[in-house]
């Protein structure tokens, strides 16, 4: 009876084990392309006591540098961001965020706010797959599905990408044990240039309210850092696209005010901050190059500096040295970029499509 | 709730876990419980239905048990009365029980034609006036068809008749009869059982055994891996190929042919592993509705190898009833007279066949494709039947029965006609299908077999493997089953073995399985019936 049981539970754990490395397998590694899928992940690998965390959409992972922050300011920074990241996805990041440590302020882009119901399921998959399991993600998951998603999907994403053993490619061995380090305390590096070419037109809308399922989880957010002592800043980072309505953010300032929080909007920033979007942004206007960030770090950085108690670490021996090869590695990185972009005119090692022209 | 997802899979393992809670006593009543949620969960309209064919039947049935029984007690009661007093008394008792079996099948049978019929009739009184040229149609009405509708009216009426020839006692407990009418495992796609053979194993409670509730797991797990690996995957290429069917002739049609052979196969008979593993795992045992149809030789052993339950449900209540009416006993006599012995006595045979053929194809679906489809049967089997001599002159001249290059060809004879009439099934209308499978012989398209336009079908060359796979696991265990019991080799490995069978199966229903995004995993095919 013994060695049948015995038997019974070693299959068992065989099975469940064979799973385990056939999901490891077949989940998307984003490595190459949608390199923003990995993201996310790189939260836990990190010692948590930062001061300053910014949460949002691709217009914090790509706008702000943690390593300006530290090198001009003596900031510790890390970015909560992932591709479309939606405001209860935002939210329940910042929950998970303050069980693992208390920073002193934590940042949200507004963005998002134009977003009142789930959207689609690429871009919940960039952030939701990334957060390890807990009843914040559980929570996350079930705000963010849209009506042809599952939530045992999610829980375990083998029966979301099984069907991708037809498609597997040489990343998914490659990436199977462990992953390349491609961010930079959640900053994704762009040192190539595409400057803005046109703005849009701001389309007139039927309704500028924002939605009220958006305005819960922002005033949820509110209550959470007031919770926790922390800081909550609202920012709208300084992009030409996508179109950021007066009247959106007259609705954001009107909250800011009413609870009493900052609200930076830095589209209208852009002279201060030194943002020029002939030679800061790499995609015409969605996001900023390397540069910009950097730009933007400093302005942003002094006036973090300026308006809450934030330490600078930069005389901490043992923090300086964990920083300067977080510093090493960036700097490193941002030589590659500009040598692959001398060689080849744009960045073939960091996921870049050749451009039409070249 | 569809049997493959998820929301099933939690019900199943609750009524699962429940039932063995439950004290033997009360396991029915439980049963009940789940049977109603389930279908409640489909569609609580739909209960209505149900509950009209339940009550209705109970009392229809309980009044004639009480004449029945009321008939043997005065029997019993005047011995002296002669066999021919005997005989008229029990003429009359029978025209007045038959009343209410008349009126218990016009009102259950009728539900069941209002729901699924309605719009049929209609249409085709429309197509009538239309064509004689009036404007005049009748409007369609609004009416959903209960889900599983066509099964449990099935199973009632098989039940209210087997009372009436008081092949058994009515149940006396409404509560009862409504399990046996709605157990939910079998509600949406059979089997068709009969009361006593499902009442007794399904009332009686059961204590949780480990062998029957791992066999009924086997079943379950083999039932997934019918519909997920094979069915739902061959299922894209089907679609592929009837939505357009013009773009898809010739050989393609031959490979509709084929695929939605196996589909259809794997579908319903993975649904019916399901439903018969959930019943082991309860410890209820239902009738097998398969017998490895495509290891026929002829149609005639296909069907009687294919959906058993229904097959035998219209010999016994209609092709029985019929053969033996006065009316097709005077058109036997009468044919008799006309054409000799020999063509006179296959009349009836003949006319019978074809009235089981043609409700057949209506039971299946309110459509021309349906009724066609079922005629076609019912004649390829009256071909087959007037080919009998010519077949028994060919085997004592060429001593080939037994030789297995015959046998195979026979099989494959076999599936190549279901499947020509399976087309019914398939294509949009009866002349489309006709068209289509014309083009089998005035097309010959060979190269798609050779220049990449398989790969068009929303098939990859991975998803030829795994079918391919699935369909040598199909038949090498459908040929073992022909000669032993694969669940006994299975049983009779050593523990590793086995679990590293079960392991095998498990893993490739995840990681093959053609469902979730990129798949349209749609209902069981016999859900619709």
């Amino acid at each position: 009876m013994l060695k049948k049981n015995l038997v019974r539970i070693i299959s068992i754990l065989f099975l469940l084990t064979v799973l385990f490395f056939i999901q490891r397998l077949v989940v998307p590694k984003y490595m190459n392309d949608i390199v923003e899928g990995s993201l996310i992940e790189t939260y836990y690998d990190e010692e948590k006591n930062h001061d300053v965390v910014f949460i949002g959409d691709c217009e914090v992972y790509e706008n702000f540098s943690p390593i300006t922050l530290w090198e001009d300011y003596g900031i510790k920074s890390f970015i909560r961001g992932s591709a479309q990241q939606l405001i209860w996805q935002s939210y329940y990041l910042m929950e998970e965020t303050l069980k693992y440590e208390k920073p002193e302020v934590i940042v949200f882009n507004v963005l998002s706010m134009k977003y009142n119901e789930p959207q689609n399921e690429a871009y919940n998959r960039m952030t939701l797959d990334g957060m390890k399991l807990s009843m914040s993600k559980v929570k996350s998951i079930r705000a963010s599905m849209t009506d042809e998603e599952k939530f045992i999907d999610y829980i375990f994403p083998i029966l979301r990408f099984h069907s991708r053993w037809s498609n597997l490619e040489s990343q998914d061995f490659k990436y199977f044990f462990n992953k390349d380090e491609l961010f930079h305390n959640g900053y994704y590096m762009r040192v190539d240039v595409k400057p803005v070419e046109s703005f849009p037109r701001k389309k007139p809308l039927a309704d500028y309210s924002l939605g009220q399922n958006a305005y819960d989880y922002l005033e949820k957010m509110t209550v959470l850092a007031e919770k926790h002592g922390v800081e909550l800043v609202l920012i709208k980072a300084p992009t030409i696209y996508p179109v950021w309505y007066d009247e959106w953010d007259q609705q954001i300032e009107d909250f800011a005010q009413e609870n009493d929080l900052m609200y930076l909007n830095f589209l209208e920033l852009t002279d201060e901050a030194n943002i020029d979007f002939s030679k800061h942004t790499y995609d015409a206007g969605l996001h900023l190059n390397l540069q910009g960030a950097e730009n933007l770090s400093k302005y942003f950085g002094e006036i973090l500096v300026e308006n809450y108690d934030l330490e600078d670490h930069r005389n901490n021996d043992e923090i300086s040295k964990k920083w300067e090869k977080k510093s090493n590695f960036y700097y490193s990185m941002k030589e590659a970029q500009y040598f692959d972009l001398n060689k080849y005119g744009y960045l073939k090692n960091f996921g870049a499509k050749k451009p039409a022209n070249n | 709730m569809l049997f493959t997802s998820y929301s099933f899979l939690i019900f199943i393992i609750t009524v699962f876990i429940s039932y063995y809670l439950t004290p033997k006593k009360y396991q029915w009543i439980l049963l009940l419980c789940a049977s109603y949620l389930f279908y409640g969960l489909v569609s609580i309209d739909y209960l209505g239905y149900i509950m009209v064919t339940t009550i209705s039947t109970y009392f229809i049935s309980l009044k004639i048990h009480e004449i029945n029984q009321s008939k043997k007690s005065y029997l019993m009661e005047h011995k002296e009365l002669s066999r021919k007093e005997k005989k008229e008394y029990k003429k009359e008792i029978k025209k007045y029980t038959k009343k209410y079996l008349t009126f218990g099948m016009l009102l259950n049978f009728g539900l069941l034609g209002v729901t699924k019929y309605t719009n049929f009739i209609i249409g085709n009184i429309n197509s009538i006036v239309t064509s004689f040229g009036s404007n005049g149609t009748l409007s369609f009405i609004d009416i959903a068809m209960p889900m599983g509708i066509s099964f449990y009216t099935f199973k009632t009426m098989s039940y209210l008749l087997d009372v009436y020839r008081e092949k058994h006692d009515a149940e006396d407990n409404l509560f009862k009869l409504a399990l046996f009418v709605s157990f939910f495992p079998q509600l949406v796609q059979g089997p068709i059982s009969r009361y006593n053979d499902l009442s007794q194993t399904l009332f009686e409670g059961h204590r949780y055994k480990y062998t029957t509730v791992r066999h009924g797991i086997q079943r379950i797990i083999w039932g997934f891996f019918k519909k997920i690996v094979i069915a739902d995957r061959i299922l894209v290429a089907v679609k592929t190929m009837i939505v357009t069917p013009d773009d898809y002739k010739g050989f393609y049609v031959l490979l509709v042919m084929l695929f939605y052979t196996y589909q259809l196969y794997a579908d319903f008979t993975g649904g019916i592993d399901i439903t018969i593993g959930i019943g082991e795992t309860l410890g209820i045992e239902m009738a097998e509705n398969f017998k490895r149809p495509y290891l026929s030789r002829s149609i005639k052993e296909f069907w009687r190898r294919w959906h058993i339950t229904m097959g035998t449900w219209f010999k016994d209540y209609v092709f029985y009833p019929v053969s033996v009416s006065p009316w097709m006993l005077n058109i036997s006599k009468k044919s008799r007279k006309k054409f000799g012995n020999a063509i006179g006595k296959r009349v009836p045979v003949y006319i019978s066949t074809l009235i089981v053929w043609f409700t057949t194809g209506l039971w299946h679906g309110a459509h021309w494709n349906f009724i066609v489809w079922g005629l076609m049967n019912g004649i390829v089997i009256i071909i087959s039947f007037e080919f009998e001599p010519t077949y028994k002159w060919f085997h004592s001249k060429f001593n080939v029965e037994d030789k297995l290059a015959f046998r195979v060809f026979q099989i494959i004879r076999t599936i190549l006609l279901m499947s020509a009439i399976r087309l019914f099934d398939v294509y949009q209308n009866v002349p489309l299908t006709f068209r289509m499978f014309g083009t089998i012989f005035t097309e010959f398209n060979f190269n798609i077999f050779y220049d990449g336009s398989l790969l068009q079908l929303g098939l990859t060359i991975g998803d030829y493997i795994i079918l391919l796979i699935g369909l040598i696991v199909l038949y090498s265990i459908s040929i073992y089953q022909e000669t032993g019991s694969f669940r006994v080799y299975l049983n009779n490995r050593p523990q590793q073995v086995r679990y590293a069978v079960y392991s095998l199966v498990i893993i490739f229903i995840i990681v093959f399985g053609a469902y979730g995004v990129g798949f349209d995993s749609t209902q069981f095919i016999y859900n619709q019936f």
